[in-house]
């Protein structure tokens, strides 16, 4: 089987290992460095749940490789909690407005939302929806999604109330 | 959904790039952002030996104007060239179209010459740069070479470009002037791939009569079409409704749609008359807008 070294910094801490070529980034990230916060559905581009940052932008960690990481910097939703376990505020607006029923599409929207606000301290619901429409959700019917975001985004003090 | 099993190496540079793919003969496979390729190795359409990594090599990066040319490297991924000033100012028409590509985070990592490469009809990169005439520069371990985006398209998914050459460049032309552009789209869902797409491009001289016009569309045959007699219409006309209604309907008859599950082949034609409609309407509008 073809492996190769991979070196990772995964929520600010270094990893690395040796992976089959084959193996994708959320595959590595789950099986590998034990992480299985970051979640895997469609396995081909289409539903967002394995949205993970690639040195701070969101990308499908799904479509990549885990060799094709090497020397880079990811964070999954583990990454999003304060050191000591306090949720962001943008978690803590999730629980608040229910934006999660089955919980399956969280962690990619959690990093999908919280990559738009780092981008964009003041998103528009306009700019909020556009950010999450490639990430897929069977459960809440989006509402409740959109409305934690605009209470995150109003809880950070960048747009008032 | 796993890949097969693949050796990987990770190119340096483009004479890197070439000379892995020539000593592969065949069997290797370029690898760029990846957001084409690995789903089909993820569903075993594609099962390459080697996989020639080529994300990252600083030539293949960079967006510049010289002279009436944009130059966009390959490499270049999609997300820059959304947020480009440079692409929003000079070719206004890929800045309407890529905002069409997938989703953000597909254009955070797809490249351009990754979507020029794999030549999906109904893909915007393709149609634009089809509908502007750019021109490929492309390189294998014998030498550089060049095509007109014209000419690369065979059918789906099918181009010119030999095994052995990497796309570096994407020159397109820069029009300068009273130019306008439209881009419009047709897709089930928000980051689909269109049913059908048009794009056009059109001048203005002094009086508001049109001095040149390109019109292409996408989705709606085997490859992105330029409409070249629909467009030549227009030329030295005032662009009214019923002129754009005309040219509209000359370049849906050029469409050969296929009927699936999507939509049937009459529907599309028809609903390729009515973007083409919108696309020149709103470059008439954008150029008369300009002084
Ligand atoms: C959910 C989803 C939705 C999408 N929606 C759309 C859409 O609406 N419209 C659209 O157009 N696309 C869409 N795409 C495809 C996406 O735009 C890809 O980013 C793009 O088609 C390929 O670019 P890439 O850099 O990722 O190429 P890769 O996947 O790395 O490569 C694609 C092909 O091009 C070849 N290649 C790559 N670079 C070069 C080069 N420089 N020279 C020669 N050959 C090269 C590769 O060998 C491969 O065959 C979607 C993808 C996904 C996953
Ligand atoms: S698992 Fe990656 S997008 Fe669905
Ligand atoms: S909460 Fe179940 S998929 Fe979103």
């Amino acid at each position: 089987m073809n492996r190769q070294a991979v070196r990772l910094t995964v929520n600010g801490k270094p990893w690395h290992g040796e992976v089959p070529t084959r193996l994708t980034l959320v595959d590595c990230l789950r099986e590998e460095v034990g992480l299985t916060g970051t979640h895997v559905g469609c396995e081909h581009g289409v539903c967002g749940a394995c949205s993970v940052l690639l040195d701070g932008e969101p990308v499908r960690s799904c479509l990549m490789f885990a060799v094709q990481a090497d020397g880079r910097a990811i964070t999954t939703v583990e990454g999003l909690a304060a050191p000591d376990g306090a949720l962001s505020p943008l978690q803590d607006a999730f629980w608040e407005c229910h934006a999660l029923q089955c919980g399956y599409c969280t962690p990619g929207m959690l990093i999908a939302a919280h990559a738009l606000i780092a981008r964009n301290p003041a998103p528009s619901d306009g700019d909020i929806r556009e950010a999450l429409a490639g990430n897929l959700c069977r459960c809440t019917g989006y509402q409740q999604i959109v409305d934690a975001v605009r209470l995150a985004r109003r809880r950070m003090g960048e747009v008032p109330p | 959904m796993k890949a097969a099993e693949f050796a990987y190496a990770r190119a340096l540079s483009v004479a890197d790039a070439v000379a892995l793919l020539a000593a592969a003969a065949g069997e290797a496979k370029l690898i760029a952002g990846g957001q084409t390729l690995v789903p089909l190795m993820a569903m075993r359409l594609a099962r390459p030996a080697l996989l020639v990594d080529i994300d990252g090599i600083a030539e293949l990066n960079g967006i510049a104007m010289v002279g009436d040319t944009l130059r966009i490297g390959a490499g270049t991924r999609q997300a820059e060239i959304e947020r480009s000033g440079l692409v929003g100012r000079e070719v206004r028409l890929l800045a309407l179209a890529i905002g069409h590509v997938g989703h953000g985070q597909i254009r955070n990592r797809g490249t351009i010459g990754g979507s020029i490469a794999h030549g999906d009809p109904a893909a915007e990169l393709p149609l634009v740069a089809v509908t502007l005439g750019a021109t490929l520069l492309t390189e294998t371990s014998a030498g550089a070479g060049e095509i007109s985006a014209r000419d690369f398209y065979l059918g789906p998914m099918t181009t010119t470009l030999p095994a052995d050459a990497l796309i570096t460049r994407i020159d397109l032309p820069i029009w300068r002037g009273r130019v306008g552009a439209g881009f419009h789209e047709m897709s089930p869902r928000r980051g689909d791939f269109a049913l059908a797409a048009a794009a056009a491009q059109v001048e203005l001289d002094g009086r508001g009569r049109c001095r040149r016009a390109v019109i292409g569309v996408g989705g709606a045959a085997p490859t992105p079409i330029a409409c070249a007699d629909a467009a030549r219409l227009l030329e030295g006309r005032t662009l009214d409704d019923t002129l754009i209604a005309a040219a509209a309907s000359a370049a849906a008859a050029l469409t050969e749609p296929a009927s699936d599950s999507h939509g049937s082949a009459e529907y599309r034609r028809r609903l390729t008359a009515v973007l083409v409609a919108r696309a020149l309407k709103d470059a008439a509008t954008m150029a008369r807008a300009v002084p």
